[in-house]
């Protein structure tokens, strides 16, 4: 290895080492190629000095053009805000009826009531919106307090039968278990059952209206439709918040369960609560 | 102190590899390549097509097209923001973008075909390499002289005059290279409204940012690079020799004529040895824009340009001689001539073998025939292009315009209403593909005795319902689908919405799913 060698071929040396009799000729690189290279290995140093790159004790290097990430995202963030500025500003000085009205409008707080709706509702609502046994379905048309989009707001922002509010909407079934004998109990059940299908004993229906009339018109009136300033449901059609099922009805008659809705008008403040108002009277149902 | 005895030292074999007498430098300076102005029937195809190439570049912008008042009137325009391509009478959508991946196919077999028969003509008179670098060789001329007076100017001294020639040469060359950024985004806005906002300083950064970068690519790959972007940074070079065979037609010095070439062929005549037609006058090196000498033979650094051909053309002209010392053949010709002008490969080349007495050409020689541009490999390339075009017309005449999209509630999949009845939801998409606003019918088809409601319209819930689309617009609409709850079958049935258009008759359909409770059947 110690002479120069000389490829004959191509007239030129050769880097000295040979593998099996293959040698690596020892081409000089262009010019261009060299330039380049020496100007990225600058750029590079130039750039750790320019943006946060040098590991030291606690921290990076800052960088001397001071950028950084969190703050990228902050100035994104504050843009956003602003880019939403003008329709928040009208969602706040207008009637949720007025935002449902105006196309721009309401395609905004239907997006943003959507957001609001996936992080503070969906827990109880479910993510469709489709509720549970106990927690009704917001896209159906059977409203217990109301469906258009005022009486909405209105729920979702002092809740119902939730105590610390004192505009809750509030409304209580008595226990008839303590007040009517349980032969009456399953009487008005088949009757109420009957409103909206078929019952199994249809010879209790007529004293089971009899019962209902004694003792259920007030609030749900005479002919079972409900009462919405009370919050009474409608028993005559399919839609049932617990169950369906003449059995299901004597157990909530009963001993009727109560659910509860949070207020929503101190956690969310006005404008998210007018925008899921807004969203919810969209979904389908909305009167 | 003890002293050796000199005799006893030892003398090492050694010898340093990276002396300084045999170290190389890291880099090599490029050398500079002053080609000379040819003329002849190849250059002045080279003109034209520079002209049409820079014609078709530079101008295509500001060619109008009228769409009527509902798309630009730009005959080619490529719109990103709102994501439409145009070309003359073809609109094309973002999700038509196949068309775009035909024609670059039809491009590249394209390039196949054109190389297997005529080599690589895309490279010697077609490609934008060539084509901006004989433009900046113009400008360069124009200023600073032909060959020997570049030569003679670079070689000299820096000078009042020298100065003034070369800030002259670099600042026309990036006038040319920002012309050349500047036309680029035209082609992606309204070119006559984009240019005075350029000038005027409000067009957006990142059209500023692609003039300066496309003007210091075109600058420093036009004027600077030159050649070696040929040479180092493109790929189709070594892809070449794949594609070119024996019957492919290249530029190539006819050693069986040339050789062995003399600068006094009288003399070595009168000596009584063979001399070939090359008078070693180097015409061929000094126009070629590569710096390569052709007579070496096929080398990858060779683009084609034939500038050589015509170079050498006018040499044989003024002596006399044949044109066709450099010309473009075949391999398999110039191998045939060589076998007659070697006698088979006996011994070094005899020029006077390819002659008859009376000095004309021998009849043994082998000459072009336009019959070898039709072999096997070129119809497989042609057949396989024309197929590609076939369906990509095919797919364009016969091409949807008005299209619909369902997609169906997931969340929740169904809604019992008080009724009973059960509601499904639906997103639904319809494409207006034309510059014209229209009326189209959307129609359901099957699911006994349910309607359909669209949010936020009017419009009665119907089993149909017309509506006026925007031009050349995606129209999202909710519909609500409503069937009774006597009238359930499954829990999931299937129907379709339909799309017609009764003026021109295009229609579309989407067969859709309607989901239900299992308790509803």
């Amino acid at each position: 290895m110690s002479s120069e060698h000389i490829d004959e071929v191509s007239g030129i040396s050769t880097t000295g080492h040979e593998w099996d009799g293959i040698r690596e000729l020892n081409n000089p690189l262009p010019r261009w190629w060299v330039i380049t290279f020496y100007i990225t290995v600058a750029w590079a140093v130039a750039y750790t000095i320019a943006y946060p790159a040098w590991p030291m004790l606690s921290s990076a290097t800052k960088g001397v053009l001071g950028y950084s990430s969190r703050n990228a995202v902050k100035i994104e963030l504050a843009a956003a805000e602003a880019a939403k500025g003008k329709y928040v500003a009208a969602i706040q000085q207008k009637t949720v009826s007025e935002i449902a009205a105006d196309d721009a409008l309401r395609e905004f707080a239907v997006a943003a009531g959507g957001a609001t709706f996936k992080v503070n509702c969906v827990q109880c609502h479910g993510s469709g919106a489709q509720g549970s046994k106990g927690f009704p379905n917001l896209n159906d048309d059977d409203w217990l307090w109301g469906g258009t989009t005022e009486q909405i707001q209105q729920t979702i922002a002092h809740g119902i039968r939730f105590a610390s509010d004192p505009d809750t909407r509030q409304s209580e079934m008595p226990p008839f278990g303590d007040i009517i004998t349980p032969e009456q109990i399953a009487q008005v059940g088949a009757y109420v059952a009957s409103l909206s299908g078929k019952v199994q004993d249809a010879s209790l229906i007529e004293p089971g209206a009899k019962v209902f009339a004694e003792n259920c018109v007030a609030c749900h009136g005479d002919n079972a439709k409900g009462n919405k300033e009370l919050g009474a449901p409608n028993l005559t059609d399919a839609i049932w918040l617990y169950a369906p099922g003449e059995t299901a009805i004597a157990v909530q008659v009963r001993a009727p369960k109560h659910g509860v809705m949070p207020a929503w008008i101190g956690r969310l403040g006005e404008t998210k609560v007018k925008e899921l108002a807004v969203y919810v009277h969209s979904l389908g149902g909305g009167e | 102190m003890h002293v050796l005895d000199k005799t006893q030292m030892e003398r090492l074999e050694a010898k340093a590899v990276n002396s300084a007498k045999t170290r190389q430098p890291l880099y090599a300076p490029r050398k500079k390549i002053f080609p000379k102005r040819a003329s002849g029937s190849f250059r002045r195809f080279k003109w034209l097509v520079m002209a049409v190439t820079l014609g078709i570049y530079y101008l295509m912008p500001w060619l109008r097209w009228d769409r009527g008042p509902f798309a630009p009137d730009q005959a080619v325009l490529i719109d990103l923001a709102n994501r439409r391509f145009y070309v003359f009478f073809i609109e094309i959508w973002p999700q038509e973008f196949y068309y775009v991946a035909g024609l670059l196919m039809m491009a590249g077999i394209g390039l196949f075909l054109i190389t297997s028969t005529v080599g690589r003509a895309w490279c010697g008179y077609t490609c934008p390499q060539t084509v901006w670098v004989d433009l900046f060789l113009v400008v360069e001329r124009a200023i600073e002289g032909d060959r020997n007076a570049r030569m003679k100017l670079d070689a000299g001294r820096w000078t009042a005059r020298k100065l003034v020639l070369r800030v002259s040469k670099h600042a026309i060359w990036l006038v040319i290279a920002a012309a050349t950024g500047g036309a680029w985004i035209l082609y992606l806005a309204d070119a006559p409204t984009l240019i005075g906002d350029v000038f005027n300083g409000t067009a957006a950064s990142v059209a500023y940012v692609t003039i300066a970068v496309l003007t210091a690519t075109t600058y420093t790959f036009g004027g600077l690079m030159r050649e070696q972007v040929c040479t180092y940074m493109c790929p189709w070079p070594r892809i070449q020799a794949a594609m070119l065979d024996e019957n492919s037609l290249t530029v190539t010095y006819n050693d069986w004529r040339g050789e062995p070439r003399s600068r006094h062929a009288k003399k070595v005549q009168a000596a009584g040895q063979p001399v070939g037609d090359c008078v070693d006058c180097n015409a061929c090196v000094a126009v070629c824009p590569m710096g390569i000498d052709i007579r070496d033979g096929q080398q990858l650094e060779c683009i084609t340009c034939a500038l050589c051909l015509n170079a050498c053309d006018g040499v044989m002209n003024k002596l006399g001689k044949e044109r066709g010392l450099i010309s473009y053949a075949t391999l398999s010709d110039y191998n045939a001539n060589m076998a007659v002008a070697t006698a088979g490969g006996s011994g070094p080349v005899n020029p006077s073998l390819v002659r008859t007495a009376d000095s004309t050409f021998s009849a043994r020689l082998a000459h072009f025939h336009i019959r070898k541009i039709f072999r096997p490999r070129t119809f497989f390339y042609m057949g396989a292009w024309t197929a590609v075009g076939l369906a990509l017309i095919y797919s364009l005449l016969t091409r949807d315009r008005l299209e619909i999209n369902v997609l169906h509630d997931r969340n929740p999949q169904f809604v019992t209403l008080s009724d009973g009845s059960i509601r499904n939801g639906y997103t639904v998409k319809l494409l207006n593909m034309i510059p014209e606003p229209r009326t189209i019918v959307v129609t359901m088809q099957g699911l006994q005795g349910a309607e359909m409601s669209v949010v936020g319209s009017d419009l009665p819930a119907a089993r149909f319902f017309a509506i006026a689309v925007q031009p050349d617009r995606l129209n999202m609409l909710k519909v609500f689908v409503r069937q009774p709850a006597g009238e359930v079958r499954h829990a999931a049935q299937t129907f379709k919405f339909r799309v017609e258009d009764r003026a021109s008759f295009e229609s579309d359909e989407y067969t859709a799913t309607f989901n239900a409770p299992e308790i509803a059947r």
